[in-house]
């Protein structure tokens, strides 16, 4: 069978017709993997053999015992710990670590009765926007192979790009859903901080990350929240949704006021970006929405603060890769500090030494108040203009990315021009509300994606809003993929 | 103020104490493990006290509870808001490398104890802050000759511990003496005790200190201070302070200067030596803990903890000489120590008697304890036992030394004094009718001594005393042979 133009729901219906049994439907998924993942390298590992055998075990179930989900594949950024499943955050100091427990949207998952596929490449512990940074293979962008994917979560957004899962989980501390999402011309979507448990997450910048949902519809994402969000007594900073979030309702967006974050377009931005963006408006109003610009002032010092807070946080959740539990150690030091340096020095890539270096510099005795505290207080005056301006308008709106998927290669030596890839998602985590990029169309035959951001806990509304956006515009959101010399395509 | 002469110059300690207390939750700080002593090396942990990758830390509860309960009892202002910070550095029994802590927003601030001197002047210690944190694992190395890390062949490390909820308690730097020092540990241990939130065992590490110690000579500013380590006991406090102030005024008395750093010392030599310097010092970039919301201690909160809270030793002291009579040292002793003042309460309800209650307590009872190494709790010596005993003295079957005996055998066997009494035949004959046959026959067998009696020679009663004696072994009750015997010699 053919699952390239599947969505999660499709595989949902397919099951549920008995069109295609779940060991049939993994399969499938399996053996596109097989055929493509060779371009694109979206995967570091395939759990074939438990795939199969989780498929196995639902097409054993009396079918009125089933649960919605149960059966459909999917695919998992590699930093969500799965019990038995090696789980490394794409870097070499925890190659070969096995966690011995399931993250809570792990569990909630197993439970819903999904299949895991197998885990996704990423930027070195989430840190990057290109997927460049992982110690073990370069994603590529199923658009175009020699585009980056964007990152962190680059192996999840190209994964449901090129259709080699229905839909995948990734983690976004800056905008690492939705940039890649954008790149890859994906639906991404990075709940409100607190909708989903963190547990089992292994940490970049805990008062930043979340995991959420890469897919080819809004449909897709708002069903997906719904089965990893929730309070969960593991993780204090979790609080769930107020309500569902789908399934999404309505196709008008009649009387509903959007702004337009001034700082985040124009100069900001390329000018294809910038016209796909301003026809996405053009569709806004045709549905009935009203667009106005806005300014954020505060949003131009988000990367600063963010390049301060997330490395201060990583610099201290990334401490305790010493060598001596699991994961990497360094062989035959002569005492403890040799022992602690060389497994370090080993074991992480220059970009995680780099913010490594930089947290821990900025929590320093003497610079704590003049970075760390500074970039805190820039946070509360980015949730401040957040805020004052919900008190104006239901959503605003951005190009999630100012460019479309850049070269390979790129940016790698200009670690500032590839922070920058993320100013248009930063200021949006700062301040931990809920956004979604969704395709709006293509510059140069590649992807751009529409950032919609909401107020706290307004996911429903929001992904409401982007359904009927989605609708009206149409955009296709798989890739049409070369492998080798014979064409793949949906 | 107190001072310490050495030659010809009169120099006097600046000492600040730190103490931690593992509170005895059941389980730890921030995870569900169970918080044991002595189990198997790594059976109580779990991912999250392991440091596994993508784990969360959550506040136990009965925790900040017990927390806010010393930190009452210490007199301390309890914040409203109050907020975990992570506590930065590298250590293989620290497996986040950080340790979750409290830094500027600590639970409580402000208080202060008073400590009751052996003179009976009292010495108020004021207490800085109290604090919530997390203990580390617990290291051991094998080979090398220090027992440190430097040098070992190799060293294991034990989680168990790690995770275990501790409360620190820093006191101001009022103390200025190590009989001082020694005086407001001890005191502090008997509160905390008395609070039931830990063991407060300094052998097996549930209590442990830290002294910040400087000198001066009186008047003048404060001199450099070093962080005095490693005193698990009360005696290593006293002797480690005393070899560390020694060494500060030799070194300045030698024109030397005392430099800022942290000093182990060794109960072995009696030693203070160099851990690390200023210049080694940890900077543990302190910052708020990002895993943790912020813990909200509301008044209803503050006052439930407080109306729960036990008499404390001073208050209870102050009771036990009113309400019992006690000398001011009795009750101060029993004050101190919770179970032995809980015994000393039940016995007198018991008895009715408090005199004699606190003369076994204080007496035959402590000593037992004390000799057998056994807690109160552990004793076979019952409060029902014990006052069985004492009812037996009071309605005169024992005599006072018999007691002591019975009192011996009930310890070891933990049987009623009645048992031990039956099975030793140990009870006093009072029975008259018993004993008159007895004296009949006694005096009858010795008309010539009866005869010296009559006459007026009252010496010979002892004679007669001791042949009845002789017969009942020793268990007639002497007041009613004497009334007997007076009785018969004079009618006969």
């Amino acid at each position: 069978m053919d699952v390239a133009t599947l969505t999660a729901h499709d595989c949902r219906d397919l099951l549920a017709g008995r069109e295609v049994s779940a060991v049939e439907l993994t399969r499938a998924y399996l053996d596109r993997i097989a055929q493509v993942d060779d371009v694109v390298q979206a995967y570091l590992a395939v759990d074939e053999a438990g795939a199969l055998a989780a498929a196995a075990a639902v097409d054993a179930k009396p079918r009125d015992e089933r649960l919605t989900w149960e059966g459909v594949p999917i695919g998992l950024k590699d930093i969500l710990c799965v019990k038995g499943m090696e789980t490394t955050c794409a870097s070499r100091i925890l190659k070969g670590y096995i966690p011995p427990y399931d993250a809570t949207v792990i569990a909630k998952l197993r439970a819903a009765g999904l299949i895991f596929l197998g885990k996704l490449n990423m930027d070195e512990f989430a840190m990057g926007s290109s997927t460049e940074n992982s110690a073990f293979k370069t994603t590529r962008n199923p658009w175009d192979p020699d585009r980056v994917p964007g990152g962190s979560s680059g192996g999840s957004a190209a994964c449901v790009a090129a259709a080699l899962a229905p839909w995948a989980l990734g983690t976004d501390t800056g905008g690492s859903i939705r940039q890649p999402a954008s790149l890859c011309g994906v639906v991404g979507l990075k709940p409100t901080y607190g909708a989903v448990s963190r547990y089992g997450l292994i940490a970049f910048a805990s008062s930043l990350d979340q995991i959420g949902p890469l897919t080819h519809d809004v449909r897709d994402a708002a069903a997906l929240l719904d089965l990893i969000a929730g309070r969960d007594p593991l993780d204090c900073t979790s609080t769930g949704l107020i309500e569902p979030a789908g399934p999404p309702e309505g196709d008008s967006l009649k009387g509903l006021r959007f702004g337009v974050i001034k700082e985040f377009t124009g100069e900001a931005c390329d000018a294809g970006v910038r016209r796909t963006f301003d026809s996405a408006v053009k569709a806004i109003g045709t549905l009935g929405g009203v667009c106005e610009e806005v300014s954020l002032p505060s949003v131009e010092r988000g990367i600063a603060a963010y390049y301060l807070i997330a490395p201060s946080e990583a610099s201290s959740n990334l401490a305790r890769f010493d060598g001596v539990r699991y994961g990497h150690r360094h062989a035959g030091s002569q005492d403890l500090n040799e022992m602690y340096v060389r497994t370090r020095s080993e074991g992480f890539g220059a970009e995680v030494k780099r913010r490594i270096m930089i947290g821990t510099h900025a929590l320093s005795a003497g610079y704590y108040d003049a970075y760390y505290a500074q970039a805190q207080r820039t946070r509360t005056l980015i949730i401040q203009d957040f805020a004052d301006a919900f008190d104006h308008f239901d959503f605003l709106i951005s190009p999630t990315s100012p460019t479309v998927a850049f070269k390979i290669g790129e940016r790698v030596a200009d670690p500032l021009a590839m922070y920058c890839s993320d100013l248009c998602t930063i200021p949006v985590s700062l301040a931990a509300l809920p956004a979604v990029s969704v395709p709006a169309g293509f510059s140069d035959g590649l992807p751009v994606g529409l950032q919609i951001i909401g107020p706290h806990f307004s996911e429903r509304n929001l992904l409401s809003m982007a359904h009927a956006f989605e609708q009206h515009v149409q955009v296709g959101t798989v890739a049409p993929l070369r492998a080798g010399s014979a064409e793949v395509t949906p | 103020m107190s001072a310490a002469g050495i030659g010809h110059d009169v120099w006097e300690a600046v000492i600040g104490l730190e103490i931690h207390v593992q509170l005895n939750t059941r389980t730890k700080m921030f995870c569900g493990c169970e918080v044991t002593f002595g189990e198997p090396p790594n059976t109580k942990v779990c991912p999250i006290c392991l440091g596994h990758p993508g784990v969360l830390p959550v506040t136990n509860e009965k925790a900040v509870e017990h927390a806010t309960r010393i930190a009452l009892a210490l007199n301390c202002r309890i914040a409203e808001r109050t907020i975990f910070h992570r506590k930065n550095y590298f250590y293989p029994d620290l497996p986040k490398a950080y340790q979750i802590s409290q830094y500027d927003l600590p639970l409580g601030i402000g208080g202060y104890l008073d400590v009751e001197m052996d003179d009976g002047s009292n010495l108020r210690v004021g207490i800085t802050r109290v604090h919530m944190e997390e203990d580390a694992g617990k290291l051991v190395h094998a080979g090398g000759a220090s027992g440190r890390i430097d040098g070992a062949d190799y060293s294991l490390v034990d989680f168990n511990r790690g995770g275990t909820p501790l409360v620190e308690i820093v006191s101001e730097p009022d103390i200025s003496t190590p009989d001082q020092a020694r005086a407001y540990l001890v005191q502090l241990r008997n509160l905390v005790e008395q609070l039931g939130v830990s063991d407060v065992n300094m052998e097996e590490g549930s209590l442990r200190c830290d002294a910040n110690v400087s000198v001066r000579r009186p008047g003048e500013p404060l001199g450099v201070k070093t962080e005095l380590k490693n005193m698990n006991s009360f005696r290593f406090l006293h002797r480690g302070l005393e070899a560390e102030i020694e060494r500060q005024v030799t070194a300045l008395e030698a024109g030397e200067r005392v430099v800022q750093e942290t000093v182990h010392f060794d109960p072995a030599t009696g030693t203070v030596s160099t851990l690390r310097s200023k210049e080694e010092a940890h900077d543990y970039r302190y910052f708020p803990e990002p895993d943790l919301t912020p813990i909200v201690l509301d008044a209803a909160f503050v006052d439930r903890v407080r109306a729960a809270l036990p008499e404390l030793p001073a208050a209870r002291k102050e009771r036990l000489v009113s309400q019992f009579d006690l000398a001011p040292k009795d009750a101060a002793l029993l004050a101190a120590n919770k179970p032995l003042g809980d015994y000393f309460e039940a016995l007198a309800a018991a008895t009715g008697d408090a005199r004699i209650s606190v003369n076994w307590v204080l007496g035959d009872f402590s000593a037992h304890v004390n000799s057998t190494g056994l807690q109160v709790a552990e004793s076979p010596v019952t409060v029902e036992l014990l006052a069985g005993l004492l009812g037996l003295v009071a309605n005169g079957t024992l005599s006072g030394k018999m007691a002591k005996e019975v009192f011996e055998t009930m310890a070891e066997t933990g049987q009623s004094a009645g048992e031990i009494v039956a099975e030793k035949g140990l009870g006093q004959i009072s029975d008259a009718d018993e004993l008159e046959a007895i004296i009949n026959r006694i005096v009858s067998a010795n008309p010539g001594p009866a005869e010296e009696f009559r006459q007026g020679r009252e010496k010979i009663l002892g004679f007669f005393v001791g042949q009845v004696m002789k017969e009942t072994r020793g268990q007639a009750n002497p007041q009613l042979v004497n009334e007997l015997l007076r009785k018969h010699l004079s009618s006969a």
